[in-house]
Parts: structure tokens; sequence; C-alpha cells
């Protein structure tokens, strides 16, 4: 799927990182659920739904977590960045997160090699902070 | 990575006739393991046949009221269960210290049985691996082996099993459904898999055309006393050096019944009579804890590099234990 996405599709935006599933820098969402797609035959996946990063915008608008990546500088030489932002967008849906140290436990599967870990996980906290404001 | 065929198909009965006349084929489902070993050269299969199509991928309870897992269930689907959660919180824990959340919503209960050993000379094609080539020889035993087996190995292989979600299944004594062209058989979670002994090259013992359809847990989850203890070289995301498994059955202070498997230290999740006999009964004290874990390292024997592990598996079985007591420590 990600030399799908790459090679044929053009749609560069997911990295590869390690091509064997330890880096997390091509996740991609599939119905909704982020995968690697290194280790994902698109065969495989006929009939289903691919989010890339290039599907998060909206038009010119960020995707929330996009803006909160900007405004974190949550990233330097942001290689691991759109695989970062797709895995975030399936841990907000999966609905896990009750405090900072489960954003770590959850992302484990994409590494920063330049260790914006910190700017990450602020980032991710906030978005999940004015979702749950937006909500009361 | 090798040319191959693709095929895919509607049900179980199709995907046995495949493998019957193409012993060469595999199946493949979330395919995180198979792939990876593919790219490596590792596994050459001539044809994938894609499985995930069977209708196994649903979770219900049994009437013996125990829970029957589809071999299609995710791992995610499976640790992320209102009735698992609930009921089986050992395996939940298991499963959620395994792996990463992008590698858990794609492998599935079949394939994390069928994992292979994450032994870096089984991964290297340019080194020795009985496991790879039987009768070429062990890189490990006297390679770097800080992550490879302490007890039940052999002379021919010394690799562990890699998985979280087996360590669990086996103290909560689940059993593996398997269906062949002759039928469906049972095969307890403690036969599923194997010693190296003298044919390492053999991890499970599934037999080459059958398929595993479903894992059964009995109706005991021990949801009061549980604790899935993993050690490793980071907080998250990694293998185990060791892990344990332990779920009591308590009365006041007093063990009514004790399980304790460990992940980590041998070619298949290890699990003893003996040292779950010695608490049976007894009270939940550091002293019997500490007796407990001295019998289940019996006969441990490191390589060097892994020598630490026997020391720390004794350590992470008392406070494994301790934990699932919910003692003060």
């Amino acid at each position: 799927l990600l030399d799908a996405l790459r090679e044929y599709l053009d749609l560069t935006g997911t990295k590869k990182g390690c091509d064997h599933g330890q880096c997390g820098a091509c996740t991609v969402l599939l119905d909704g659920k982020r995968i690697n797609s290194c280790l994902t035959l698109a065969i495989m996946k006929d009939g289903g739904e691919v989010t890339t990063i290039e599907g998060l915008s909206d038009g010119d608008g960020l995707h929330p977590l996009q803006q909160a990546f900007v405004d974190h500088d949550a990233f330097q030489c942001g290689y691991c960045t759109p695989g970062q932002i797709c895995s975030a967008v399936g841990l907000l849906s999966e609905g896990r997160v009750k405090g900072s140290d489960d954003i770590r436990e959850l992302m484990s599967g994409n590494i920063c090699r330049c260790g914006a870990y910190l700017n990450i996980v602020a980032a991710i906290e906030e978005v999940i902070a004015n979702k749950r404001e937006a909500k009361r | 990575m090798n040319t191959f065929s693709y095929t895919r198909v509607p049900d179980v009965a199709s995907a046995l006739r495949v493998i019957a006349v193409e012993p060469t084929a595999k199946f493949i489902a979330g395919g995180t393991n198979l792939v990876d070993l593919m790219k490596e050269n590792v596994e050459r299969p001539t044809r994938l046949v894609d499985i995930t199509h069977l209708p196994l991928a649903e979770i219900q309870t049994t009437t013996e009221g125990g829970l029957r897992i589809g071999a299609l269930v995710t791992n995610a689907d499976v640790a992320y269960n209102e009735l698992v959660e609930r009921r089986y919180p050992l395996l939940s824990q298991a499963i959620l210290r395994g792996a990463s959340a992008q590698l858990r919503n794609m492998a599935s209960v079949g394939g994390n049985l069928m994992q292979r050993t994450r032994c870096s000379y089984f991964y290297d094609t340019s080194t020795p691996c009985n496991k790879r080539n039987r009768g070429a020889g062990c890189s490990a035993i006297e390679g770097f082996n800080r992550y490879h087996a302490i007890l039940g190995t052999s002379d021919d292989c010394i690799a562990t099993n890699p998985s979280d979600m087996c360590v669990a299944l086996l103290a909560l004594d689940a059993v593996v459904r398997v269906t062949g062209l002759d039928g469906e058989r049972q095969i307890t979670i403690a036969d599923f898999h194997r010693l190296a002994g003298d044919t390492p090259n053999i991890d499970t013992n599934l037999k080459p055309d059958e398929m595993i359809t479903a894992v059964d847990l009995p109706s005991r989850g021990f949801t009061e006393h549980y604790e899935y203890l993993k050690i490793r070289d980071r907080t998250s995301y990694a293998f185990a050096l060791v892990s344990v498994a332990a779920a009591l059955e308590m009365n006041g202070n007093k063990i009514s019944e004790a399980r304790v498997a460990m992940g980590g230290v041998a070619h298949k999740p290890w699990r003893q009579k003996e040292p779950e006999a010695l608490l049976n009964g007894r009270a939940a004290t550091p002293d019997n804890f500490q007796k407990a874990a001295e019998a289940m390292l019996r006969g441990a024997k490191g390589f060097g590099h892994n020598d630490f592990k026997i020391a720390l598996a004794k350590r992470a079985v008392v406070r494994a234990l301790t934990q699932a007591a919910k003692l003060e420590r």
C-alpha cells in the first residue's frame, strides 16, 4: 500500500522510513483505523477507504492536529510528521486517552529521531482538550 | 521480495484446498509478521491465500460460559472488547503491552499464535540458522544472545517465542480450535507451541494442512487478582526480555489457585506445575512467591549475554505475583 500511494498515485506525503513496521512513518488510516501501510498489501484492501496526510485538510484549512503540530513546533526535520499526525487522528477516534501517559504509550509506534516528543504530546493534548471543551 | 501469486478465498474449505495442492502457499491475514519476513527473504511463499474474507472475525460467548474469539479478530479488537476487558483483563493487558497501536489494528489472533521468533540470526539470511535451514547450525548460541531463551533450550536453537498474548492465553488455559480437510480438532494452548528440540524449523503443532479458526477461553477469567508484567529495554513498543502473566484466586490472604506463565524465556510460553503447586493453598507472602520463582526457573541456563535473565525472571515472577495479590511492597 505504501508503494502504491507513493509510486503509482503520487501521494508522497506518506513516508517510507524503515519499511518494516517499526517506525510509523508510513501510518495511514484505513476505514478510519491507523495502520502501517508498509506492511499492508493494497490488493487485500480493495474497496477500503484510505486516508493519508493529504486527505486531512479541508481545502486551505488545516486539520486541528496539523494546526496544533505547527503551533507547538512538534517536529524538526518533519519526515515522521505525516505518520505522527495520521496516527494521532486514529488515536483520537479510539478515545482511549485519559492522560499524557496514555498519549506516550499509544503513540509509541511512531518514532521521531529528532526527538520532538515533548511537543508532539503537547500538540495532541491540546487537540484532545479542545475537543472536550467543545463538547461541554 | 520474490514474486508470488495472490488468491482470495471465500470460506475455510476453499482456503484448505489451496494449501493442500500448493504446500508452499501461505495464509495471510494481518500480514504484520509475514510481509516483513517476505521482505527479509526469510519467508518465500509461492502464493498468498488471503483469508481476511472468511467469517472468523467474531467474539461470542460459548455454551460453557467462556468466550470464543475468531481467528481473524484483530489484536486491538480483542484487547478493547467489552467482554474481554471485563472478564479476562489479563488478556487485554498482555495484548496492549505488545507491538504498537497500528500493528494491533492489523494483526489477527491466529497470526499472533503463528508469529515467528524475532531472533536476529533467524532474520539475517547471511548467517546460519537451524530454524530457517535445518542442519545449518545456530548462530545465537555463541553469538549475541541477550534476547534468547534460558529454559527448555536445545543444542540446535535458543530462540524465544515473541508473543505477549500467548503468555496470557497460557495462564488462562485457552484452547486453539483448528480445522483441516479431515475436520476440526482442539489443541490446548500449552500443546500448541513446541520446544525447539532438533526440529526448530517447526514452531507449532498445527499441521501444514490445517488452519486456526478460533481461540476458546474457559469461563474463569481471574478478574480480581491478575498482572501481566513485561520487562523490556524501553518502556513501550519492544519485545519482552522477560514477561510474567500471574493470575490468582484468593480467599483472604490465602491463595486457592495460582497460575503463572512466562514469556521471553523459552521457545514457547512457559508454564510449570510445580511453582503453582507451591502456591496453591498457601498464604500470599513474599517468601512463598520467592519459592515459586525459584521453582519456575529450575534448570534455567544462560548463554552469556542472557545470563542476567535468570535473576531478572525470578524477580519478575515475585513482583507479578505481589502485584496480582495486591500486597504492599
